[in-house]
């Protein structure tokens, strides 16, 4: 069955070829979940693109956006869109139809070492292989949102959100559901505590409060999830006041952010249950869920804010591995072709394509090219023995040059590295000064004196630093939230860890002001600008430094 | 029916034309004007809204590159193309340069340009919505099915698969091979306008301006006719005698003489009279000349008959004026004393080179002035 209705699997040749290029894929030891190639037009193509490969997603401006330049760039000729595959079980793969054969065949090729990554690589373990159906879900919850609230209101608050998309934790694609479970139990434990203490002091905000959204799951899975929740939490309490009469306050309460005694009674039960200013239970840096959990919201808008997180990890595994996983795909896409696959007929059309693809550009570095040449020089060095303590001291030149211990390690190697590393850690331990050096590799500064970009250093060190300052946090400045009732007035305070560079304190005051849009009183942002350490806040008219 | 996403590309368009979400506007990328580049080059600017981030400062930080040279070689080559090639960090603007065509220009000129001060005039402006079946759809009632085109898909899909035999050549179509007429409903809007084209050709009218101007009205016709279907356009040269050619000879003619600007004024102005009444059309003089007139009196004459008999009937009346070695361009300072650079129904505009075309053309027709 197709993806779309613009889409129709292959049949015929490409079919046979797909069987083809799939066994040499097995047999070179690639492994992965089935592969179900579609043919569309390039008009699909674009759509597909602009959607991040899935035939639907959510209404929103930004896929238009995508689109208008896909298009444009394919209706000048400026861009091709050249494969496209998503990490999904079955793994699904978009061919162009009026590619020719010798395409369809290193697409194919590139899609195999794709789906192999996606499968074994440690950082998708735990994706959401099924993430077709759940981005259709999206699209119909927030349609239906849309219909309920207008589109405008909606879109404005996807939008804010959207502001956040990168406010998110790396390490939380391993909160495994055994690990969710075990920390649920803690949380628990301690909240039951915290209970009995003050049982009887209880204030109706509290009691309100304790039915609330925040109340209700530290999970982040929603729907029946949360229900199943909200019913144990109701047996839970059944014992005291009318359950109705609280609900009904409770609706009121959540229904009308705007009534200031409901957010202040809100705002003071979090500080009361003396919950927040702790860290939140999961992570620091999960500020898209630390924002749905606890920042006065309606059902809708929290569920917007869980949607977009949900699908903001989706993709976050992709951006830690773009060089490995491009690298990947290609070194297997360029294998398969000149040991297997290519007819002599169609070698030179497939070099050609091949260069184009890793053309080199000296404004910035090629993934294809840069993870291709790391894995080849992976497999290289692991072949010779050229690693280690013996060989990096050896200092005899010319013993050095013709190193080669036939060890034949370097399949092994390269297949070891695709399942444990990613980008940072590929770079941090394969980078060689020899590999910079022989990929001409350097980097550039603006000269304000000249003004232009040029030249700045080839060190080694220098290039390593960069690009490993590049990856880190996924090339996201690191904030975490310190606070969430600083100075015990209900106000955020996040922190910016400076690693040497600063913010950008234009895009850091609109950032701030749709965090504010949500949370709904001050937001306070303790960073380092030109050497000195700064809090600044805002309050919903503008940012400034907190003296 | 259309994929959703043309939904959200609508309202991409709509959000950076700011005509809705008007907050949102300042997160979009400047976006500049066609520009010519040497040749047949034109970038043309891809709009981009840029959702704010925490995200780091400074965008002299540089980046990291492959390829030869040594410390302080330029990473570029062109200068002032300050930070933009940050290690994928910020999409920034997208310049890209592209080749293309006549009608590709004026579409995106015609997302720019208005006529300026077009009125509903005249009967033709009503709102008319038309079924046509131009298009072809995928499904539709079979009395509508388009059998040569059906035909041709499932060929292609048998040639595709592999199935066809040419030996046996039975085409056998399927389901999804099956296509139809479809109906395409239009809107249009339509206002009634015609332009009237004056040109100078005298003597001191080099080949080089007389160049100038019919490049710039080629252009401005090409957009009107993309923009305006039912417009129409005259053509009037004058030396010291004013005539009215049709389109061919006016791009084409080689003229010299004196020079009566009045003479053409007449002219438009009897044209006006005999073939445009003015509560049905939309009027649109325009002249270009290197401003270098006969006479004083002639140029008040002119004055007089700008203000007496065109000004009243125009919706707007444009001046182009050519750089030029020999004029003196003492009509655009006649003008301009009387009427400013923009009136409310004047436009003046001088035109220094080619280069300076685009910018008159913007000047002429730029929107919401």
């Amino acid at each position: 069955m197709s993806v779309m209705e613009k889409t129709r699997p292959i049949s015929g040749e490409l079919l046979e070829l797909q069987k083809v290029i799939c066994q040499y894929a097995v047999d070179y030891g690639l492994s992965f979940y089935e592969v179900i190639f579609e043919l569309c037009d390039y008009e699909t193509v674009n759509i597909l693109a602009a959607q991040g490969g899935f035939p639907t997603r959510y209404p929103h401006w930004k896929f238009g956006m995508d689109y208008d330049q896909f298009s444009k760039g394919y209706a000048y000729g400026v861009q091709k869109i050249y494969e496209m595959v998503i990490n999904t079980d079955p793994c699904y793969a978009y061919l162009l139809n009026a590619n020719y054969m010798v395409d369809q065949k290193t697409v194919m090729a590139h899609v195999y070492g794709h789906a192999d990554f996606f499968k074994n690589n440690y950082w998708f373990s735990t994706t959401n292989r099924k993430m077709m159906d759940t981005m259709a879900n999206h699209r119909t919850k927030i349609r239906r949102y849309m219909e309920q609230h207008g589109s405008d209101v909606v879109e404005q608050f996807i939008d804010k959100v959207l502001s956040l998309d990168n406010l998110i934790d790396i390490s939380a694609l391993f909160e495994t559901p055994e690990l969710q479970r075990e920390r649920k139990e803690i949380d628990k434990q301690a909240k039951d505590e915290s209970l009995r203490s003050d049982d009887d002091d209880r204030s109706e905000a509290l009691r309100s409060f304790m039915r609330s959204p925040y109340y209700k799951d530290k999970d982040k899975d929603k729907g029946e999830h949360s229900k199943k929740e909200h019913k144990k939490h109701k047996d839970k309490h059944h014992d005291k006041k009318s359950v109705k009469e609280d609900q009904e306050k409770e609706k009121a309460a959540s229904l009308d952010p705007n009534n200031p005694t409901a957010q202040a009674e809100a705002v003071h039960a979090l500080a009361k249950t003396g919950e927040i200013h702790k860290a939140p239970s999961s992570s620091r840096k999960d500020i898209m869920q630390f924002l749905a959990q606890h920042a006065p919201l309606t059902e809708w808008q929290s569920d917007v804010i869980s949607i977009l997180r949900e699908e903001a990890y989706y993709f976050l595994p992709q951006r830690l591995t773009k060089i490995m996983n491009e690298g990947w795909a290609s070194y297997w896409h360029s294998r398969i072709m000149t040991e297997k696959a290519a007819c002599s007929s169609e070698i030179t059309d497939f070099a050609d394509h091949h260069s184009g693809i890793m053309q080199m550009s000296r404004k910035q570095l090629n993934p294809y090219k840069v993870g291709l040449e790391l894995f080849r020089d992976i497999e290289y060095r692991w072949n010779t023995g050229r690693f280690g303590k013996e060989y990096n001291e050896c200092e005899n030149l010319y013993e050095k040059e013709h190193w080669d211990l036939r060890l034949k390690g370097g399949q092994a190697k390269i297949f070891d590295v695709r399942r444990s590393h990613n980008d940072i850690t590929f770079i941090d331990e394969f980078l060689t000064p020899e590999f910079c050096n022989r990929q001409q590799i350097f980097t550039y500064k603006f000269n304000p004196r000249t003004g232009r970009n040029e030249i700045d250093t080839r060190d080694f060190l220098a290039i390593k630093q960069k690009l490993l300052t590049s990856l880190t946090n996924f090339g996201s400045p690191v904030i975490e939230i310190e606070n969430g009732n600083y100075n015990n007035r209900g106000e955020i305070l996040l922190c910016h860890r400076h690693y040497g560079v600063d913010l950008d304190l234009n895009y850091a005051h609109d950032t701030m002001k749709n965090i504010f849009a949500i949370w709904r009183r001050p937001i306070n942002l303790a960073t380092k600008y030109d050497n000195k350490e700064v809090i600044f806040i805002y309050d919903g008219k503008e940012m400034r430094p907190l003296t | 029916m259309d994929h959703p996403i043309k939904r959200d590309h609508a309202r991409f368009r709509k959000i950076i034309k700011g005509k809705i979400r008007e907050g949102l506007r300042k997160y979009v990328s400047s976006s500049d004007m066609v520009i010519p580049k040497g040749g047949k080059r034109f970038s043309i600017p891809v709009p981009h809204i840029e959702t704010p981030h925490f995200r780091f400062g400074d965008r002299s930080q540089g980046g990291m590159g492959q390829g030869q040279g040594q410390g302080g070689d330029p990473v570029d080559g062109q200068p002032n193309e300050s930070g933009e090639g940050k290690a994928g960090q910020s999409p920034g603007s997208k310049d890209i340069e592209v080749d293309l065509t006549l009608e590709e220009l004026a579409q995106i000129l015609g997302e720019e340009l208005e006529l300026p001060n077009i009125e509903p005039k005249g009967k033709h402006q009503i709102e008319s919505r038309k079924d046509r079946y131009t298009t072809i759809g995928i499904i539709g009632p079979e009395s509508l099915r388009h059998f040569k085109r059906t035909f041709r898909e499932s060929l292609k899909r048998q040639i595709i698969t592999g199935t066809y035999d040419a030996n046996n050549p039975i085409i056998i179509p399927t389901k999804d091979d099956y296509r139809y007429k479809a109906a395409h409903t239009k809107v249009e809007y339509e206002n009634s306008a015609v332009v009237i084209y004056m040109m100078d050709v005298s003597g001191s009218m080099g080949d080089e301006q007389k160049e100038i101007v019919r490049t710039e009205s080629f252009w401005i016709n090409l957009w009107l006719r993309h923009q305006y279907k039912n417009i129409e356009i005259r053509y009037i040269i004058h030396d010291a005698t004013a005539k009215e050619v049709d389109e061919d000879t006016f791009f084409k003619t080689r003229e010299s003489g004196g020079t009566l600007i009045s003479s053409a004024f007449l002219l438009c102005k009897d044209i006006i009279k005999k073939d445009y009444d003015v509560n049905e059309w939309n009027i649109y003089p325009f002249h270009f000349s290197d401003g270098d007139n006969w006479s004083l009196d002639d140029t008040k004459l002119c004055l007089e008959l700008l203000e007496k008999d065109i000004l009243p009937v125009s919706n707007m009346f444009c001046y182009g004026q050519v750089e030029s070695r020999y004029g003196s361009g003492q009509f655009y300072k006649d003008l301009f004393e009387k009427y400013g650079e923009r009136s409310e129904n004047v436009i003046l505009s001088k035109i220094k080179n080619k280069d300076g075309i685009l910018d008159s053309i913007k000047e002429f027709l730029s929107k919401g002035n």
